[in-house]
């Protein structure tokens, strides 16, 4: 065992977290906020929004990510003449995968708010995009918390199969670490202490989300009222 | 859209045609046996976490948060490139000499172990979704604790866990292709491998889309019809 590997290419290591970051901020956000889009859709009346978001959400569910990353990564070339480049192609790529996944916790979330809150809403006169925007959106958002959050851990542990385009992000500057320095046990178990402690943070913090959530509770500060984690029978 | 012209013959060509065909058999025998795995080690685990002794818990509760939070890539890499260097000298020979496919075996076992997480997850939720007056009508009308579980709850539980146990099972067939990174020729990997021998990949995945998305609708279309057939009246749940 030889720790000290780890010291010797921290810099170039942080780098790859760096880029890490980067690619799963990215395709969060992006990825919600298609994915919103595409959850209204899929609760939409009118046929011509309704069947192509649902199309598009089951095409993108039904699919492994790594051969969405292929798919964009083949396409552009074809379509635009040019390659758009690893990082690029990439971010495309988990935008339009992520999306599908984020609309449907958006329509999850939408669903769950009642429907007098809607009808509420038009009896009082307001627009559909006004009972959206004010009435249902932030009460849904509440309840969409907690899966978001899990989500945005799956996307943070997704970014990984950026490796398979060469693209050197965390995982990628391990293996090439290891290429050069022959210590696969050290550098390997280092990463997956990394990816562990991210996220196990991201993971508390979505339980906590949905206790609090459950019992009605601030999200931050004071008390949750009352044992809310059911027991087994 | 210039300068590409399309081959669809790579697809069925005679050295291409067999290896795509043959990734798409070890696509579905590599998740089926990772799903067996995951059924056993994922049940074990779930049961762990509601059962009332605090050992139990944490074991299940630390396998799951150690399988979870680490990307299945990365498992890959542990399992495939870790393990045999972390064995003693003579399982290590044994390993390389003995194993005939070894980067088939580890991603049976880290695709399996992954999944149980999250089966684990799924066994949890429903076992605590049960209503506890279940178990008490079932008591209270004699039966035995064993006797309970065996006709009461367990039919019970076992319909609300199938639709989850669907969707689980789908993503372990759709995390099967990450095998191809430690040299599983399945069906993504062979999609890959002809597209840096023919420079064909536009027709090579469109392919292996297609093999993902109708064996995807098949297990969907057939599990949704286990569903109608097993329902019971009265049971709450399913959506029509």
């Amino acid at each position: 065992m030889d720790w000290n590997v780890i010291s010797r290419n921290l810099d170039f290591l942080c780098g790859g977290l760096f880029l890490t970051f980067q690619l799963a901020v990215i395709s969060m956000v992006g990825g919600f906020l298609l994915g919103i889009i595409l959850g209204m859709g899929r609760l939409s009346s009118r046929k011509w929004i309704f069947v192509p978001t649902t199309l598009y959400v089951n095409l993108f569910r039904s699919l492994p990510l790594i051969l969405v990353i292929f798919w964009f990564y083949f396409l552009a070339p074809f379509l635009i003449g040019r390659s758009l480049g690893d990082f690029l192609s990439v971010i495309i790529a988990f935008v339009a995968f992520e999306a599908a996944y984020f609309a449907e916790i958006v329509r999850g979330g939408i669903q769950s708010i009642s429907k007098g809150q809607m009808e509420a809403g038009y009896s009082v006169g307001l627009r559909y995009h006004q009972i959206m925007l004010h009435i249902v959106l932030p009460q849904a958002l509440r309840n969409m918390v907690p899966p978001i959050v899990t989500q945005c851990v799956i996307i943070f542990q997704d970014t990984s199969l950026a490796y398979v385009i060469g693209l050197k992000e965390f995982l990628r500057r391990v293996s090439i670490t290891d290429l050069r320095e022959f210590r696969s046990v050290e550098l390997y178990l280092f990463a997956a202490v990394v990816y562990l402690f991210l996220c196990s943070l991201g993971a508390a913090l979505s339980s906590r989300l949905e206790r609090r959530r459950s019992t009605g509770a601030p999200w931050f500060g004071g008390r949750s009222k009352g044992k809310t984690l059911l027991m087994a029978p | 859209m210039l300068n590409y012209n399309f081959d669809w013959s790579v697809l069925w060509r005679k050295p291409y045609g067999e290896l795509l065909l043959n990734g798409i058999f070890t696509t579905i025998h590599l998740s089926l046996l990772a799903w067996g795995l995951a059924l056993v080690v994922g049940v074990l685990v779930g049961v762990f976490r509601v059962l009332p002794n605090r050992l139990t818990r944490f074991v299940g509760f630390s396998y799951v948060q150690l399988f979870r939070n680490i990307p299945l890539l990365l498992q890959f890499f542990i399992w495939y490139f870790v393990l045999p260097l972390l064995l003693p000298r003579p399982a290590q020979i044994w390993l390389y000499r003995n194993v005939p496919d070894l980067p088939y075996l580890m991603s049976v076992v880290g695709l399996g172990l992954y999944t149980a997480s999250r089966v684990a997850e799924q066994v949890r939720a429903g076992l605590a979704s049960c209503p506890s007056g279940l178990y008490e009508a079932a008591s209270a009308t004699g039966l035995s604790t064993f006797h309970a579980y065996r006709y009461v709850i367990l039919p019970y539980a076992v319909r609300i866990i199938i639709p989850p146990f669907t969707a689980e099972f789908l993503t372990c067939f759709k995390n099967s292709a990450l095998a191809m990174t430690i040299g599983v020729m399945e069906t993504t990997g062979a999609s890959y491998q002809i597209d840096s021998l023919t420079y064909h990949g536009l027709e090579t995945t469109t392919a292996a889309s297609l093999v993902y998305i109708s064996i995807t609708l098949c297990v969907v279309l057939f599990m949704s019809w286990i569903e109608k057939r097993v329902w019971v009246h009265g049971m709450i749940g399913r959506r029509s």
